[in-house]
């Protein structure tokens, strides 16, 4: 039975992949949605409260970890839609590996988040931005971005599993939105009123950003337990919550 | 392993406060169509869920091919095939595509996973439209697709819930073709539905479930021997001579139903012939306008109402 775990994982990959295929036109509306939050945030709204130095540099980390928790979405509606459609019945009436489902829900959400990222990151340079902390802490800080991508991927499905509804997935998709923005994403917490400023400095997406942007910028590595942290933290609550909702549905 | 394909000892499953099946037995020989018959609620789709490893049952001993479903749960998906109520098909995907992966999903290994999506493409002729995507199919092609899906590997014992329902008559002709054309290659099928035209079409033995058991069971003729067979139905220009009619009528006085606000009587008949030449016959002696005529089976309502009227 899981001698087939990779094989199954792997066909359940492809499955969304020649999604993809199918659906150009989304897969390109979805990388570019990121950068345009980023041109409007750079050029027409922002300015930076309270950020010393070159605001692209505070804010193109940011637009980055915003990106992976808006990750969560695309998550959670995907699963939500496979539940409603009952093809999610099909697979498990069918003699494949346990999970399977997961796991290539999960390969292709965070390969569709590395391409994220390189887009983001293009446009990024193009905008002036200088990341001056060497490759090693370049790689690194990806790795931190993704990690805490992971985290809002497992967060994704056990929402979907628990709200079932596409019309739940609406109010996530408006909660995501003062969730993503009570961060330093976009402006500094000491720009902020005070328990503002500490509630944004627990946002774990602010740990995150806070850490990428020390690594970007050659500042240091004191920031990334934190980074490191909160997502497996995350991860520990939510991953198993998950997996028990989803061998859940037989009941 | 028993002769049975499929053994339901004592089923029961409760949701919350609501028990959806309360001891439910059956048994299935190989090789035969079996219909489940009942209205909405009945517990039907529970008990194909259950039969077909997607849901577990709180008590009973249940087998499908010679497996245990709870503790033997991936022997039994090696030889089944399902077709839900809802087609289970990924709609962004081409027929071609969804047949491919869930032959891979099967294990065939990619080259015997395409040659078998080809084989059921051309067998279901949906040849044509393989590469379209299956948001773009009609109801009854998603229908077929979704059968095909289910016969991948020529299943021991294929379950189809509801097959027909929300098809047109076309569509549900096509589906009605395709399931005979099964059994013939020893398939066990197990068919829930609510027509009883669909059981009386393809089922060798039918079960009448209502309320989470099973009230009656037998050939599709015994049940409707067993609620009387035929009936002729007469609607009359004036409803104040029923009383009249009923009286001369040379049918069964103690099976007369009448509908006042219908103008209609309706009796059994054994005879059919000589039941509607002596029934047009007496009425015409006596003088009685009749608008309508007409000779039927009995319908799924009057059966089930018989049967399970006879088990309270």
């Amino acid at each position: 039975m899981s001698t087939y775990a990779l094989t199954d994982s792997w066909t359940m990959t492809r499955r969304e992949l020649a999604h993809w295929a199918r659906q150009p036109v989304r897969v390109v509306v979805g990388l570019v949605f990121p950068v345009m939050l980023l041109l409007m945030f750079g050029y027409l709204i922002g300015g930076g409260r309270g950020v010393e130095g070159e605001y692209v540099d505070y804010l193109v980390p940011g637009m980055l970890a915003l990106t992976m928790a808006f990750g969560l979405e695309g998550t959670m509606i995907a699963v939500t839609q496979d539940l409603d459609k009952g093809v999610i019945d099909r697979f498990r009436s069918l003699p494949m590996a346990n999970g399977a489902v997961l796991v290539g829900r999960s390969v292709a959400d965070m390969l569709q988040s590395t391409v994220g990222l390189g887009v983001l990151v293009g446009v990024g340079f193009a905008l002036g931005w200088r990341p001056d902390g060497g490759p090693g802490a370049f790689v690194g800080a990806l790795g931190l971005l993704l990690f805490f991508r992971f985290a809002m991927l497992w967060i994704g499905i056990f929402l979907a599993l628990v709200a079932g509804k596409p019309e739940m997935v609406q109010a996530v998709q408006i909660l995501v939105w003062p969730v993503g923005f009570l961060s330093n994403a976009l402006a500094a917490p000491a720009s902020m009123p005070d328990w503002l400023g500490t509630v944004v400095e627990w946002n774990p997406m602010s740990r995150t950003a806070t850490a990428v942007r020390d690594l970007f910028g050659g500042l240091g590595t004191d920031h990334v337990w934190a980074a490191v942290a909160w997502p497996l933290a995350l991860l520990a609550v939510f991953f198993p919550l998950a997996v028990r909702r989803f061998a859940a549905l037989s009941k | 392993m028993t002769q049975a394909a499929i053994t339901v000892d004592g089923a029961r499953k409760k949701y919350g406060e609501k028990q959806a099946l309360a001891g439910l037995d059956l048994t299935v020989a190989r090789g035969t169509v079996h219909g489940v018959l009942g209205p909405n609620g009945a517990g039907k789709t529970t008990l194909v869920r259950i039969l077909s490893t997607l849901l577990r049952p709180d008590a009973g001993r249940i087998e499908v091919a010679g497996h245990d479903v709870v503790r033997q749960a991936y022997a039994v998906r090696l030889r089944i095939g399902l077709l839900g109520q809802h087609a289970a098909l990924d709609e962004e995907l081409g027929g071609r595509q969804n047949l491919e992966m869930f032959g891979r999903l099967h294990h065939l290994g990619a080259r015997r996973a395409r040659a078998r999506a080809d084989e059921l493409l051309e067998r279901f002729a949906l040849t044509d439209t393989g590469r379209k995507a299956v948001r773009h199919y009609s109801g009854g092609m998603r229908r077929r697709l979704d059968l095909a899906a289910s016969l991948i590997t020529e299943p021991e014992v294929l379950f189809l819930d509801e097959p027909t329902t929300g098809l047109d008559p076309r569509g549900r002709a096509e589906v009605w073709a395709s399931v005979r054309s099964l059994v013939g290659g020893g398939t066990t099928v197990l068919l829930t539905t609510q027509y009883l035209e669909e059981a009386d079409q393809l089922a060798d033995r039918v079960s009448v479930v209502d309320a989470g058991r099973v009230v009656a069971d037998g050939t599709p003729e015994e049940l409707k021997k067993a609620t009387g067979g035929d009936r002729i139905d007469v609607v009359l220009r004036d409803a104040g001579q029923l009383g009249a009619a009923v009286a001369l009528l040379p049918v069964d006085r103690s099976g007369v139903s009448v509908d006042p606000d219908r103008r209609l009587l309706s009796a059994p008949v054994t005879d059919r012939m000589a039941a509607l030449s002596g029934v047009v016959r007496a009425l015409e002696e006596a003088g009685i306008e009749a608008e309508d005529v007409a000779l039927r089976r009995p319908t799924l309502d009057e059966v089930f109402l018989h049967l399970t009227q006879e088990a309270a």
